[in-house]
């Protein structure tokens, strides 16, 4: 079996999430992560 | 006598990578002094392992905190960007991430140094309680983000409000500490969450990663990717006698030599330093003629 067929399931997976990835950040959804995380989480500390 | 350098520079090694990585992550050095997080651009992306965005030094998101922030709001109910973020980084080192380059990993693994009467290998129960974080992905990831909402549509955090001892350890203790305005606001959930941190640190000491072992979900979805990542182990059929000097190594009791991808192996590597006949190796270091388990 050579590198590539026996790598092939990764690849396949790598290249779908980086497809999802960029889907992501063209919906703004990187935008809402970047949103949350700068403001203090209330929840993550056990305060909220 | 070699052997056993060669064992102890590959532990050390993991350790220096966990400790680097972690240090790198989490640089914003000032956030500990100022009771004050980060909010730099960088937080937009995500780290690999479970590091709290509210942790004080963190540069990076949590993915799993990220995860439910995206499926918690009232614009998306997927997330094409945390999938994708960790199809990538699972297609590529699978569970290798909470071996090397956790943060709460390295927690637990500094635990579990500190000498203990009666070290276990596993917990009574092991094989029931390790569905526990398939259960807390389901529903305290997912599920009631998703469907629990506010008459604006916006779900809560669940597993970082109600379950994470990283969030506790790595920013609740240490806001709390520094910020006069924060002490004044805990109560009872910080209490519970305090409570599970002690639970799992105590538990850390007698039993080895019990956090990544029945609790957490980041594991759970890069436990799925360890069968097809690029870095797999592979266990040469020639070699291996099934002695099981690798499951005896192994501080998660796995069978490696028969399953070397299992989606509990966190890639550590004490198998392959333990295997007497060198059996066991990576596929980035196998020569590609040895056959695959």
């Amino acid at each position: 079996m050579t590198p590539l067929r026996r790598n092939l399931p990764a690849l396949v997976v790598f290249a779908c999430g980086l497809v999802f990835f960029l889907i992501g950040i063209a919906r703004g959804e990187a935008d809402t992560v970047l949103t949350k995380a700068i403001n203090l989480c209330l929840e993550c500390i056990g305060v909220g | 006598m070699l052997g056993k350098v060669f064992s102890s520079a590959g532990k050390r090694l993991r350790l220096w990578v966990q400790v680097c990585f972690t240090a790198l992550t989490n640089g914003y050095a000032a956030g500990f002094f100022k009771g004050k997080i980060y909010t730099g651009s960088t937080k937009a992306i995500c780290v690999p392992g479970l590091n709290c965005y509210s942790c004080p030094g963190a540069l990076g998101s949590c993915p799993i905190g990220s995860l439910q922030a995206v499926l918690g709001s009232r614009n998306y109910k997927f997330s094409f960007y945390i999938l994708g973020f960790l199809m990538m980084v699972g297609a590529v080192f699978g569970r290798f991430v909470c071996g090397w380059l956790c943060p709460f990993g390295l927690v637990q693994d500094l635990l579990h140094k500190i000498p203990f009467p009666k070290k276990l290998r596993k917990l009574p129960g092991d094989r029931w309680l390790r569905w526990l974080k398939v259960v807390l992905l389901a529903l305290f990831v997912i599920l009631l983000p998703l469907f629990v909402v506010d008459i604006i549509g916006q779900g809560d955090p669940w597993f970082c409000k109600y379950v994470c001892p990283s969030g506790t350890l790595t920013a609740g203790l240490p806001l709390v500490a520094t910020n006069p305005a924060l002490q004044a606001a805990v109560g009872w959930l910080f209490a519970w969450k305090g409570l599970i941190l002690a639970v799992v640190v105590l538990l850390s000491i007698v039993v080895y990663r019990p956090f990544c072992r029945y609790l957490c979900p980041l594991g759970v979805i890069y436990g799925l990717f360890n069968p097809i990542a690029f870095y797999r182990l592979r266990v040469d059929e020639e070699k291996c006698t099934s002695c099981g000097a690798c499951q005896r190594a192994c501080k998660l009791d796995i069978p490696v030599w028969r399953k070397p991808n299992s989606m509990e192996c966190i890639r550590c590597g004490d198998c392959r330093r333990a295997c007497p006949h060198g059996a066991i190796c990576s596929t980035f270091s196998c020569p590609s003629k040895e056959k695959e388990k």
